[in-house]
């Protein structure tokens, strides 16, 4: 049994707009100690699927479908279902390190009180464990730092305090909603590679959700692009990479800068996302795709399977895409 | 941070002789004096009681004894309506009573409007939110010199459960109604100001953070949303609580409390010059001091902030 059964997700939001609809109809699973990057656009529906599955919707929010963990629903549950998973069982990692921690508590606070609360430790101990946790985050001077704030830390650093405070429970599934979006360049690539040692040293299943797919590549075994809160292409990495079966994935890749290929023009794909207030009928992709027919717009195929493990939703075969 | 207070107390004297200069000079342009009656004074009569209160002087040499008076013998000078009283006296006598009355007030009005603004918040939308708008609506726009007489009305008039006025020491009977008539304003006041910036505190990030832990709702609130919640608020409360502890002129009229709310109108229609600038005075040091206090208390909320 898969460790997390996502079934027909939809997520919709009440506004003054009318419903915006962020996720529609996706279905995935994730095996114990699997990784799985979630990849699309802004606006593709990719975090607010992640804050679904933690119950972390804004208000006006509504999910319908089912997520089950370990075999027990937990979508839209009561806070005595939803909050022992979260931080035992799955914890996150927010995109914004500079907002995403409290501002008025010292770190050492924030960060004991969720051993305090989830294991019953008493404070000291809490405290141990953090200054542990931190050290394995490779702050340095971890037991001299415990007790700052916030903004007496760098993004980067914030970010590792992030990622330290959310595997102090040592949770089964980590979601890390972009997070290496709002930091610098080289502070990416140490944050990544950080995260994927502890993965493979604590062996938790790793939800990444990015829109670099170059991230993706060095980090995932298992890639979902999403448009338009639809899943478009599903498929181990390396395939998805050598042969993109669907014409958004080609799209991202083709817009991808290349440092060897100096003076082309960047491609870009044309045209900007869909208006989810009307989610399209057909396609979400339809109005920007080159390969789009009248078809596409009025229905699109379901998710079928083309090769092993490897998924498409696209009315076009491969062979008229080629 | 000991520098910062030395240096916000520095610039309070400034602050306040300038409060005096204005004050004293805005009082003197306005025609008419404390001695003016309907029946003019004998000229003679009025020439000597001129001069008993300094009156004859030229307006700089009034202004500098006056300003001496208070910096060399912390004197306010004599009242010049009250024979045989003091502006200090006046003072002491009333103060202690806004204060009282005024500090009551004030914890009454900050508990009932903070407890009513996070409710209102956390349910945002429903029934209760409703109905703490409501309160806070309705308590805002009903004046206290109409809340006062209803008040009277309704607790000594018909129920006969508490005294119709007087001040006896501040025993609690006679505190319930000046404390709700003087509270219930700064009260919707608060509750509406810890709503809104509850509102906005609870979509921010870091509380999504919290709920991500895993917290119980009630500790995501109270460890995590209040403390940035109360930061507007403490701004409001710094010169609510200098208004409240100076008391009210309508407090002070309806339930005889004898508090200095009263003396400042009176001294302001009798132009008792002495008392209505002791009393401006006392309203402006004590605005200055708790504006320090705010700041004081905001370094030590946000963490952000150093001095």
């Amino acid at each position: 049994m898969a460790m997390l059964d996502i079934r027909n997700l939809s997520v919709r939001f009440d506004t003054p707009d009318g419903t915006v609809t962020a996720v529609n109809g996706v279905s995935l699973s994730l095996d114990r100690g699997e990784t799985l990057g979630i990849v699309g656009e802004s606006g593709s529906g990719k975090s607010q699927l992640a804050f679904a599955v933690m119950g972390l919707l804004a208000k006006n929010g509504r999910a319908t479908g089912s997520v089950a963990f370990d075999g027990r629903e937990i979508l839209n549950a009561p806070p005595a279902v939803i909050n022992p998973i979260r931080a035992q069982k799955i914890a996150m990692v927010f995109q914004d390190p500079m907002t995403s921690l409290n501002p008025y508590m010292r770190v050492s606070d924030q960060m004991a009180e969720v051993l305090v609360h989830h294991k019953g430790m008493s404070k000291a101990q809490a405290l141990a464990e953090c200054v542990r946790m931190l050290d394995a985050v490779k702050i340095p001077d971890a037991a001299g730092r415990v007790r700052l704030f916030p903004h007496e830390f760098s993004g980067g650093m914030r970010q590792r305090v992030m990622i330290a405070m959310s595997l102090l429970c040592r949770p089964e599934l980590l979601i890390a909603d972009e997070p290496t979006t709002a930091l610098d360049v080289t502070v990416q690539a140490q944050i990544m590679t950080l995260l994927g040692d502890l993965r493979r040293d604590l062996g938790m299943a790793t939800i990444l959700i990015t829109h670099d797919l170059g991230v993706v590549a060095g980090f995932c075994e298992r890639v979902i692009v999403l448009y338009g809160g639809q899943i478009m292409e599903q498929s181990p990495t390396d395939p998805l990479f050598a042969t993109p079966a669907h014409p958004y994935t080609r799209g991202l890749l083709g817009a991808i800068p290349r440092v060897d290929q100096e003076g082309e023009e960047l491609s870009a794909i044309p045209g900007s996302p869909p208006n989810m207030t009307r989610p399209p009928k057909g396609c979400p992709f339809a109005p920007r795709c080159a390969h789009a027919g009248e078809d596409c717009l009025d229905h699109l195929d379901p998710l079928t399977e083309f090769a092993p493990g490897r998924f498409r939703a696209c009315n076009r075969s491969l062979e008229e895409l080629a | 941070m000991f520098s910062f207070v030395v240096k916000r107390l520095a610039v309070a004297v400034p602050t306040l002789l300038l409060l005096i200069v204005i004050s004293f000079l805005l009082m003197h342009a306005a025609p008419g004096g404390p001695f003016t009656q309907e029946r003019a004074l004998p000229p003679q009569v009025l020439a000597n009681l001129e001069a008993k209160y300094g009156l004859d002087q030229p307006l700089w040499r009034q202004l500098v004894t006056y300003v001496w008076g208070i910096v060399a013998h912390f004197d306010f000078g004599p009242s010049f309506i009250y024979k045989d009283r003091t502006v200090n006296e006046i003072i002491a006598q009333g103060f202690p009573v806004t204060l009282t009355y005024g500090s009551v007030s004030f914890v009454v009005a900050v508990i009932v409007g903070v407890t009513l603004g996070v409710a209102a918040a956390i349910r945002h939308n429903s029934w209760l939110d409703y109905l703490a708008v409501g309160i806070s609506i309705g308590a805002q726009v009903l004046p206290n010199f109409v809340m006062a007489p209803l008040l009277l009305l309704t607790f000594t008039w018909w129920l006969g459960w508490l005294p119709g006025g007087g001040w006896e020491d501040g025993q609690w009977q006679y505190m319930v109604m000046p404390v709700i008539a003087l509270s219930t304003s700064y009260m919707a006041s608060i509750a509406r100001l810890t709503r809104a910036s509850m509102l906005e505190v609870l979509t921010s990030n870091h509380i999504r953070t919290a709920r991500a832990k895993g917290l119980p709702e009630r500790h995501v609130i109270l460890r995590h949303a209040l403390k940035p919640a109360l930061l507007p608020v403490l701004s409001y409360l710094g010169p609510a609580f200098v208004a409240m502890i100076t008391g009210s002129v309508v407090v002070d009229f309806f339930f005889s409390t004898g508090g200095i709310g009263r003396a400042f109108v009176d001294s302001a229609l009798n132009r008792d010059y002495a008392v209505m600038l002791g009393i401006t005075i006392l309203v402006g040091a004590l605005t200055v001091l708790f504006n320090l206090v705010v700041d004081i208390l905001y370094g030590w909320i946000d963490p952000k902030i150093r001095y």
